[in-house]
């Protein structure tokens, strides 16, 4: 699927610039978009090696455990494969909190190591159903408070920057919700 | 509101470590320990994110993405938004930063409390970047079979587009 898209965005992008003479500026975007993934990943990796590092005290300390146990009716019902698997719950948890907190940085650090700890109880080649529900989560958005919004709202003059609170929350909900409804559905009919 | 939000990392890595010190952790040995797995991940992570932000940079370099938007426009019109909204329900799964630009210059043009800047903001923070999720949690780990994840998510990201004008004309 994702060998379709990249490939489909890559030609179709060449194809679209030679017919409409942007050719040149293909050459300079290429080289900008590589540069550019290696700066985000310099960034990414101070707040990465940061969290992980809060994140191994957590889980030394039982916080993850403690934590996990809290919302373990959710994660059980949502990832009934890892219900006896503590870590990978915590982990679990502690990217959904990240995600739900609007604290971006630290989800995804976290989500990678709740990834990384699925992968490594999965012995086959294709992920597993929790893994896939997993990643379609964090593709969908789960915020309490979009502040970042918030601020860009406010910085271009709105009266209300927290107006659209509910707009956002209904969207944001419904949007989560379908996407986990499919996964549960595609996982009873075993689509591969 | 905004200072609850910005408080939330602090505090939470202050209880994080408190807690940790209480139960008797090494908490400078341990950090220590995760942090050492950073950058591993990070190493993994680069290829992927060179891959994909190059795909993203050439659809916006090229003029692709206008192209499908200028395709787009009557589907918009019949609907009664704004056409100028539709590049960003494209935009919004494949490039976070660059959906968050194109909204600022939405909100610029029409104002942020109008409905096409509503519009923008409520579909800019109800859904995360999708390819960049998918690409990153499973190019870590190099799976080729996602299986139903890629229809999954977009199922959600189109939720997201109809509600987001659904909710702003309505609520």
């Amino acid at each position: 699927m994702l060998n379709v898209l990249w490939a489909g965005m890559i030609v179709l992008s060449v194809l679209c610039a030679l017919a409409t003479g942007r050719i040149a500026d293909l050459s300079v975007a290429l080289l900008e978009g590589a540069a550019t993934a290696v700066e985000l990943t310099m960034s990414l990796l101070g707040s990465m090696c940061a969290w992980l590092g809060f994140l191994k005290i957590a889980e030394k300390s039982g916080l993850t455990g403690l934590f996990a146990s809290a919302l373990g009716p959710v994660i059980g019902r949502l990832f009934p494969e890892y219900q006896e698997d503590g870590e990978i719950q915590g982990k679990i948890c502690m990217n959904l909190s990240a995600n739900f907190l609007g604290l971006g940085n630290a989800a995804t650090p976290l989500g990678l190591a709740a990834m990384e700890a699925m992968a490594a109880k999965n012995p086959g080649d294709a992920p597993t159903k929790g893994m896939i529900l997993f990643v379609v989560i964090n593709t969908a958005s789960i915020q309490l408070l979009p502040v970042n919004m918030a601020a860009m709202r406010a910085s271009c003059g709105s009266a209300e920057p927290f107006g659209i609170l509910p707009q956002i929350w209904i969207t944001s909900c419904a949007a989560l919700l379908t996407c986990v409804a499919f996964c549960k559905l595609a996982e009873r009919r075993r689509i591969n | 509101m905004a200072q609850v939000g910005a408080a939330a990392m602090p505090v939470i890595v202050g209880a994080i470590v408190l807690f940790g010190f209480v139960k008797g952790v090494d908490v400078f040995d341990t950090f220590l320990e995760g942090a050492k797995e950073g950058l591993a991940t990070s190493a993994r992570l680069l290829p992927t994110l060179i891959g994909l932000i190059v795909a993203v940079t050439l659809v916006r370099a090229s003029g692709l993405l206008e192209l499908v938007c200028s395709l787009a426009r009557p589907l918009a019109e019949v609907v009664g938004i704004s056409p100028e909204v539709l590049p960003l329900a494209l935009l919004r799964p494949i490039s976070g930063s660059g959906a968050s630009a194109y909204t600022l210059s939405l909100m610029e043009r029409f104002g942020p409390d109008s409905e096409t800047g509503k519009i923008a903001s409520v579909l800019a923070s109800s859904t995360e970047t999708t390819f960049y999720a998918v690409a990153v949690y499973f190019g870590a780990r190099g799976y080729k079979r996602l299986r139903y994840t890629v229809p999954a998510a977009l199922l959600g990201d189109a939720t997201a587009v109809v509600l987001a004008v659904l909710t702003v004309k309505l609520l």
